[in-house]
């Protein structure tokens, strides 16, 4: 019998590659990265994008990594708008220029949206471990020139949240359309630095308003969308719409999941597209149908009135800070083990800020082949 | 800077770049494609965004649905079609 909860997705993101000149230290790709070696073809990526599109999907985002390394990014996107895909690329831009962003444009590319880590050079190449800021600025203004819509995604957390103002300042300067003020969420890379990102409950209150007075101020200039640090919430946060309801993950190699962090939950086993089609995963994987719907709830999800509002909340987080993946999200107020966030919230605002665990590929020489990094990123 | 736009009677929309509105054969619903969210439209307001071809006022839109709402008066059904494109201006998905 089919799963009555198995709806049409609405969006795939593929993350052509991991290679990536940065390394931030809250990456969303998992610890452990792909090679290039494991990347699959451009011939598996076009299969799946006409899957895709056959499923119902409407929306189609190229992310990474640094999708730009990949050189069919291009025939891709292609692909992509042939079949009327809305095509979104998620990009650091360094490694752009004013001929490749002809070439995305030419391939029928409709948005673009730029990661920024602050507002200066010095703290946001700091953070990404590599001279980002100025290009970013400088690729910015030609995305605008050449004609994409941009959209600025602002990753905040304790130490940057108070160069907010500047930052939307610098959007509207740069003409995009749209902020993601996104703070940083806490899984993989950005779990390990959490101490060094997690803000303040003072600096979220000033945040939210000054989000909100902003929002007013710019209406029909920019749009904002604004994500909070769930730590604080009293409820959890409807991760992605429900598991395995809207939204599909494909890694470098090929592996299907329902979230890009899906595979911290680390014994669940993924199905590869190089195997079987889109559809038969959408609708069989059995990855996908572990926390699909509501029935596999226990309490206090189970008999909640929200239990198919926000879908239990997140399952990556819950297994990562409680180890049971079936458990109620601990940033719910009724989750019995909501005192697991006793700890990291009590180390909020120490004086001494520690150092980054840069995100990196554990190799021992690059494998990005376009010679930028220094040596801590290797 | 920019300015934010408000529209009115005599204003020619159009879609902005940022967004693709479509029939969507799968839900059966006419849809906006827009970044990181997709806007599904129901019938009143499809067959608004319908005639949005970059050519014709609002004021002409609202002649060519007012047929349809013979129980309407006119000033009503323009207003709600200003409405409808304003709520799309303030989200930049419709510029004049």
């Amino acid at each position: 019998m089919k799963n009555q909860y198995i709806e049409i997705p609405y969006a795939i993101l593929c993350e052509l590659t991991h290679r990536c000149p940065l390394s931030c230290p809250y990456c969303t790709n998992p610890i452990n990265l792909e090679k290039k070696s494991n990347e699959i073809d451009t011939n598996t990526w076009k299969r799946l994008i006409t899957e895709a599109s056959n499923m119902g999907v409407l929306q189609i985002h190229f992310s990474g990594g640094e999708p730009t390394v990949r050189k069919d990014l291009e025939e891709l996107i292609n692909h992509a708008n042939s079949l009327d895909l809305y095509t979104n690329l998620i990009t650091s831009a360094v490694l752009l220029n004013e001929d490749r962003i002809k070439k995305l444009y030419d391939s029928g590319l409709d948005h673009v949206q730029v990661s920024f880590q602050d507002d200066n050079s010095k703290s946001g190449d700091k953070i990404a471990g590599y001279k980002a800021h100025e290009k970013k600025i400088k690729i910015c203004k030609l995305i605008r020139k050449i004609g994409l819509p941009l959209t600025i995604n602002a990753v905040m957390h304790r130490q940057n949240l108070h160069n907010l103002e500047n930052i939307i300042k610098m959007a509207v300067d740069l003409d995009a359309e749209r902020i993601e003020v996104a703070q940083v969420q806490y899984y993989g890379w950005a779990l390990k630095n959490i101490e060094a990102f997690l803000p303040t409950r003072k600096q979220l209150d000033i945040t939210t308003k000054l989000v909100n007075r902003y929002k007013k101020k710019l209406k029909g200039i920019l749009v904002f969308d604004y994500v909070v640090p769930d730590y604080y919430a009293k409820k959890p946060k409807v991760c992605l719409g429900g598991w395995a309801k809207r939204f599909i993950n494909v890694t470098p190699s090929g592996r299907v999941l329902p979230c890009h962090a899906a595979e911290s939950i680390d014994y669940l086993e993924f199905d590869n597209i190089k195997d079987k089609s889109l559809a038969w995963i959408w609708e069989n994987s059995k990855s996908f149908n572990e926390f699909r719907g509501s029935s596999w709830m226990s309490e206090p999800c189970k008999s909640c009135d929200r239990k198919e509002v926000d879908w239990g909340g997140c399952r990556c987080q819950a297994y990562a800070l409680t180890g049971d993946p079936y458990a109620t999200d601990p940033t719910c107020e009724k989750s019995p083990y909501r005192k697991v966030l006793d700890k990291p919230l009590s180390a909020v605002g120490k004086k001494i800020i520690p150092e980054f665990k840069y995100r990196k590929i554990k190799v021992k020489k690059s494998i990005f082949g376009i010679g930028h990094n220094s040596k801590k990123n290797i | 800077m920019l300015t934010p736009i408000i529209l009115k009677n005599n204003d020619i929309p159009k879609f902005s770049k940022s967004v693709k509105f479509k029939f969507d054969v799968q839900r059966n619903k006419w849809i906006i494609n827009a970044p990181e969210r997709v806007i599904e439209l129901n019938e009143s307001a499809a067959e608004i965004l319908q005639l949005i071809n970059g050519k014709i006022s609002i004021k002409t839109i609202t002649n060519k649905i007012k047929n349809k709402y013979v129980h309407t008066p006119e000033d009503l059904i323009l207003n709600d079609i200003i409405k409808l494109l304003q709520l799309l201006a303030d989200k930049r998905f419709v510029i004049k």
